[in-house]
């Protein structure tokens, strides 16, 4: 074996590199290192811009991402390994997308609270870029590398408090959980490359689809990467990490972690299923079916008994990421349905982070009046501050899925996924999902009863006379959020088929 | 090739560090923990490169021990970040968000 050595000595050929089909990357490394010279350069007074910047960077790294979309032709890259196509990106736009909204969310927190600032965007935008990766990598080597480009700035992020022990213990508390997620999910890739002999997800799907398969590393293989992802979504009975980390980091690092964090472990889990572990429904179809019952109900009945309004969106966020889990657990019946499923997966994950970064938005706003999270001092707030008080109920009654807001249509394709097969098992998870969605409707009803039936606390320590004043940036990111959430549940034919997407594995190249 | 064994140790390293995680209290202890998960990764990606005659597995190892060294400089700074906070670095310690 040792004398195998000698095949390693080959020329280095460099790939052919389409470099239209990295250009939102480039765009966003460019926009990444300008932040930081500009921290060198200007110190101090770069702090007037540094925001302004990460959004320009943001939104001008969309323009590829249009041109991508208007030239409409599938590519490949780096021996197939990065794959640009309809799906990867429309996940793309949702994460820029987001990634401004949350810009837009921080600017007055990080820059009042005396903070860090230019480090926090170049986090951001790093972060960012990560999920970007992640939503074309069709490769293990990529995704891990992806993973971990938003992972790590995420957990600075969650720490950036420096001197609040809160904020010190919801980092501490990510980022134990996520390396550990991290290794997990290593082990579980180097069986499936052991399996396959090839780190391409094409060529995984191959050697594992087979009989000859070693069925039990392959298995734990899947179990493994499944069970990793799994704490990156906070999927029950994975999701410890994310009620403690959500309360102690900045509000807008928590806005960003449920929303975009989330989306990205789920472009992965999307790509590993549909691509990787395509021919083996037998081992990821009952994983998936477990973890999003288990999902739906854990985060719904802890959601029911929370009394910080932040700790009961993260519990609210592991039951939502029980409905996006469900349609990958009949994805594999056959072609039609985990077309359906895919799309429906993908059209909830852009509701999602709509409605959430709204709600999240509206629960900065009114902490900048409060100083706090609590469920009860939002009561009697349409008294006092009716505009904040009607987007909350709007947001809400969006992830509760009532129509006609955008959380309904998200809800509706899930169950037209599950239902679709005709199999006894998906049609018990259809149930459990409208189970589900009526227990949370109690728990977001009662925040907004709170808002809309009770007077405001007479001993409260905050005037609850005047309107809160929201700044314009947040206010902007509510519009837009607002805007999103609208237009999905009233013009569903109209921004459906944005999301109506395909998932090509590779191409020859 | 002698295949099996050095898959064993990987999956025995596995254990301990999984365990490890699990049972341990001190903030390091916990993170030598996961970069022992680490290294049992790492003897698997090259017991297979090896294995199969396939180099990339010795990629992937040489990539898992890069970014690994990345994350081990951001927990030790937060581990170190508690410490000057609470003069502690006992996790049970660490329970002010909690319900």
């Amino acid at each position: 074996m040792l004398g195998s050595v000698s095949t390693l000595v080959v020329a280095f050929e460099r790939p052919a590199i389409d470099w239209h089909a990295i250009a939102p990357e480039l765009t966003l490394l460019g926009f990444g290192a300008l932040l930081t010279l500009v921290d060198i350069l200007w110190l101090e007074r770069g702090r007037a811009v540094v925001s302004a910047l990460a959004s320009f960077g943001l939104l001008a790294s969309m323009v590829p991402v249009l041109t991508l979309a208007w030239d409409g032709a599938d590519r490949s890259t780096f021996w197939g390994a990065y794959v640009v196509d309809d799906y990867s990106l429309v996940m793309k736009a949702v994460f820029l997308l987001a990634g401004y909204v949350v810009v837009l969310l921080s600017t007055n927190y990080i820059a009042e609270g005396d903070y860090w600032e230019n480090e926090y965007y170049q986090m951001l935008l790093s972060a960012v870029l990560g999920m970007v990766v992640m939503a074309s990598a069709r490769d293990l080597v990529t995704i891990f590398v992806a993973l971990e480009l938003l992972s790590i700035p995420a957990y600075l992020m969650a720490t950036w408090r420096k001197r609040d022990l809160r904020s010190n213990e919801a980092g501490l508390k990510y980022y134990l959980m996520g390396v550990f997620a991290s290794a997990v999910l290593l082990y579980g890739m180097s069986l499936l490359y052991g399996a396959a002999g090839s780190t391409m997800l094409v060529d995984i799907d191959a050697a594992i689809s087979g009989d000859g398969a070693p069925l039990a590393v392959v298995t734990l293989g899947v179990i493994f990467v499944v069970v990793g992802f799994g704490f990156k979504v906070s999927a029950f009975p994975f999701h410890t990490w994310a009620p403690d980390t959500y309360e102690g980091a900045p509000t807008p690092v928590t806005a960003f972690l449920s929303v975009a964090s989330k989306a990205a472990g789920f472009v992965a889990l999307l790509s590993l299923v549909f691509v990787g572990f395509w021919g083996r429904a037998d081992v990821y179809q009952p994983l998936m079916w477990v973890l999003a019952a288990a999902s739906m109900f854990g985060g719904n009945l802890m959601a029911l008994r929370q009394t910080n309004v932040v700790r009961l969106l993260a519990y609210s966020g592991v039951a939502q990421a029980g409905y996006m889990l469900a349609p990958l657990a009949v994805a594999g019946e056959s072609l039609a349905v985990a077309d359906d499923a895919l799309s429906s997966v993908v059209t909830y994950l852009a509701i999602y982070a709509a409605m959430n970064l709204g709600a999240f938005a509206v629960v900065i706003a009114v902490a900048r009046r409060t100083a706090s999270a609590g469920i009860d001092t939002y009561k009697g707030l349409f008294r006092y501050s009716p505009g904040l008080a009607v987007a909350m109920t709007i947001f809400l009654m969006a992830l509760a899925g009532i129509p006609p807001l955008g959380g309904w249509f998200a809800k509706f394709e899930i169950v037209l996924a599950l239902i679709s097969p005709a199999t006894a098992w998906g049609v018990v998870l259809g149930v459990i999902v409208a189970v589900n969605s009526v227990i949370a409707l109690y728990y977001y009803a009662r925040i907004a009863s709170h808002m809309w039936v009770e007077a405001p606390p007479e001993s409260a320590d905050f005037d609850t006379t005047t309107p809160i004043k929201t700044p314009t940036s947040v206010t902007a990111a509510l519009v837009l959020t607002g805007a999103a959430t609208l237009a999905f549940g009233i013009l569903p034919q109209w921004v459906g088929h944005f999301t109506d997407v395909t998932l090509v594995a590779t191409l020859a190249g | 090739m002698i295949l099996n064994q050095f898959l064993l140790l990987a999956a025995v390293l596995f254990c301990i560090g999984v365990y490890g995680v699990l049972a341990r209290r001190n903030g390091i202890m916990v993170l030598m923990s996961v970069e022992i998960i680490l290294n049992s990764v790492n003897i698997n990606l090259v017991a297979f490169g090896a294995f199969r005659d396939h180099v990339a597995g010795e990629v992937f190892a040489l990539f898992v021990i890069a970014v690994a060294a990345a994350e081990v400089g951001i927990g030790l700074a937060i581990v170190l970040l508690i410490y000057r906070n609470r003069r502690s670095i006992d996790l049970t310690e660490a329970d002010l968000l909690k319900g």
